[in-house]
């Protein structure tokens, strides 16, 4: 907008009258104008300038460095000097029955976190509302949101010491019941349920605020013309609120739908073991395995860029999508 | 508004469900913490014949005295608290004045420096290419590369550009009048404005640094260095695995459970005391956070 307001003008002025000086004199008024800029308003590049080079820094050379992907890497050559292989990589990670493993295991995953876990927060939200008793919803509120602050290695350690099977109370438990032992985290078909009940548990109460947010946010006067009409609770939960925040709950699935790609791999190493590795093994416990582990990196390079590229449109097609819903359903 | 349609029968009904639904979810959520801490005071020989469900049983404090006893416990317990204090800081000593430059109309190419901060929120290089440019930095093993390199994230700095845009330029124009420059009327004028986004990219950053454990462990291979969570996940790591150790443990006051347990309650304590400050701010933040691109 305010970009350059004095040569725009200058331009403007020397276009038509002198042909021949034209484009030189724009050209000095613009330096001159620029140097007069910055001389006024050096302080303002001052401050940006250490974060512009961390994001060149740590962000942008990695993306530099992803051209590894294409190249036969060698820690020797370094990144620049490694000859070009093409798409070798790519072929090899589309006939590597691990990768397409954990391509699979990322969406089944990320779907089945979705189907489950995304209803919860709008149920909590809905019910924390319909306490009426300040501190009773306060107290379980504070109690609910605080596994979101809890770090993913203590989430790991909880589940590891509850689900034992010697000395975890979920066999204990089922103990009770009279059913044998279970040594559920090397049970592949035990693995994800875990992964997503854990994962309900850590997030679910956190996730809810804002669905209360766009509940305060309901305008008070329907519900006043619905107690005049006589409608219960129940009713108005159904005819008013639900309506009233659809918008958010729509716009909140498309960004989850946007970030598919995007599985909390961190509480996947740590509770994945190679006998669970066929239903718990994902993209990114991949590049893990195969880059870090195994110092494959340009392979690992490739599946991560692979996995950048699908997130990428994933996410951008997920903007699209709410930016018309947000327009077309937020009045 | 509400409170006057408790009339019928039928709402009274629904409201008492409500409430024992919610009390059922919380305690849900509580007891994973209960049973953890009732585990760590229990002994070994109880927690390994799982007779421990609600409190302790046989309570010790053995667990505690050999975690407490172990020196790489509190050197790590020191390291996080380097990585959170340090790291911190350094982000607000780079988000503040960046996100204020950004949010200032005669920035050049304003447009340009936001996509480019943008642009980070949708694409990353990934970890592989990550990994091998703080290889390439030299920032290997070093409590200077933890700490900076992740001291900015996009989503930070837009929440923070977002809430200096929405301050009225006329809060400026009198320090302006009195000959402010840029550094002063960030300072004095929008800093002491922004306090609640300021306090919520805070809370971001010292549970982030709290609580990160992967980068860590994978950009720090000297013992001395490593945060509480890689010391904790090493310790439950190689406290399950090994065989040898869970034989000797027959004997021992403490088993690979309540060990576990008691290093997680050690490190779930400076969370709690946290917590009920943070929680003052992390309503507004996700509001915040809500506000547009």
């Amino acid at each position: 907008m305010t970009d350059l307001p004095a040569s725009s003008a200058g331009s403007a002025n020397s276009a038509g009258e002198q042909a021949d000086g034209a484009s030189a004199r724009p050209m000095q008024e613009r330096l001159v104008w620029l140097a007069d800029h910055f001389k006024r308003e050096w302080q303002i590049y001052v401050m940006l300038a250490p974060m512009i080079i961390w994001f060149l820094l740590f962000l942008y050379k990695p993306m530099y460095g992803l051209q590894i992907a294409f190249k036969d890497y060698s820690i020797f050559r370094g990144i620049v000097e490694s000859p070009w292989v093409g798409l070798e990589h790519f072929e090899t990670l589309f006939n590597n029955s691990q990768f397409l493993r954990a391509v699979k295991n990322t969406v089944i995953i990320s779907a089945l976190s979705l189907i489950f876990g995304f209803p919860v927060p709008i149920f909590l939200a809905l019910m924390f509302n319909e306490i009426l008793h300040a501190l009773y919803r306060r107290t379980c509120q504070t109690i609910v949101y605080l596994p979101h602050f809890i770090s993913t290695v203590i989430i790991a350690g909880i589940v590891i010491t509850a689900f034992s099977p010697s000395a975890g109370i979920v066999n204990t438990i089922i103990g009770w019941i009279g059913i044998e032992p279970v040594y559920f985290l090397i049970k592949p078909e035990w693995f994800r349920p875990i992964f997503i009940g854990s994962g309900i548990w850590q997030e679910a109460g956190f996730s809810s605020i804002i669905f209360l947010a766009a509940i305060a946010g309901v305008n008070p006067s329907l519900y006043e013309s619905a107690v005049v009409d006589g409608a219960s609770r129940w009713q108005m939960m159904w005819k008013i609120t639900i309506p009233s925040i659809m918008p958010t709950i729509i716009i909140m699935l498309i960004i989850r739908i946007g970030n598919l790609m995007e599985v909390g791999f961190e509480l996947i190493i740590l509770l994945y073991q190679p006998a669970t590795y066929q239903t718990a093994d994902v993209i990114n416990t991949f590049i893990y395995r195969q880059g870090l582990q195994s110092g494959q990196y340009d392979l690992a390079a490739a599946a991560g860029l692979f996995n950048a590229v699908v997130a990428f449109v994933l996410v951008m097609a997920a903007n699209s999508v709410s930016k018309r819903v947000s327009r077309t359903s937020l009045w | 508004m509400q409170n006057m349609n408790l009339y019928s029968r039928g709402d009274r009904l629904f409201v008492r469900v409500n409430m024992v639904l919610i009390g059922l979810f919380t305690l849900s959520t509580l007891y994973p913490f209960i049973y953890i801490a009732a585990v760590s005071f229990s002994s070994g020989f109880a927690a390994r014949a799982g007779l421990v469900v609600l409190s302790p049983v046989e309570v010790t404090l053995a667990a505690y005295g050999r975690v407490l006893s172990e020196p790489q416990f509190w050197n790590s317990y020191g390291n996080t608290f380097i990585y959170t204090i340090g790291g911190t800081l350094t982000s607000l000593v780079i988000i503040i004045p960046g996100a204020y430059a950004l949010s200032r109309p005669q920035l050049l190419g304003r447009r340009f420096w936001n996509l480019m901060v943008a642009f980070t929120m949708w694409f990353h290089a990934g970890m592989i290419p990550f990994w091998l440019n703080i290889r390439d930095l030299g920032l290997l093993d070093s409590y200077f590369g933890i700490i900076i390199a992740f001291a900015c994230n996009a989503f930070n700095i837009i929440l923070l550009r977002n809430f200096f845009e929405s301050i009225p330029s006329s809060f400026e124009e009198a320090a302006r009048m009195d000959g402010a420059n840029e550094f002063q009327v960030l300072w004095k004028v929008f800093v002491p404005l922004s306090k609640p986004a300021i306090a919520t990219i805070t809370l971001f950053c010292v549970v982030s640094r709290w609580n990160g454990f992967f980068w860590a462990m994978v950009l720090l291979n000297d013992e001395g260095k490593i945060p509480l969570q890689v010391y904790l996940r090493q310790t439950i790591a190689t406290l399950s695995d090994d065989e040898e150790f869970s034989s000797t443990l027959i004997d021992a006051p403490y088993s690979v459970e309540t060990v576990t347990a008691a290093i997680i309650v050690c490190s779930i304590i400076p969370v709690l005391c946290f917590y009920p400050f943070a929680q003052k701010y992390f309503n507004k933040g996700i509001l915040l956070g809500g506000v547009k691109e």
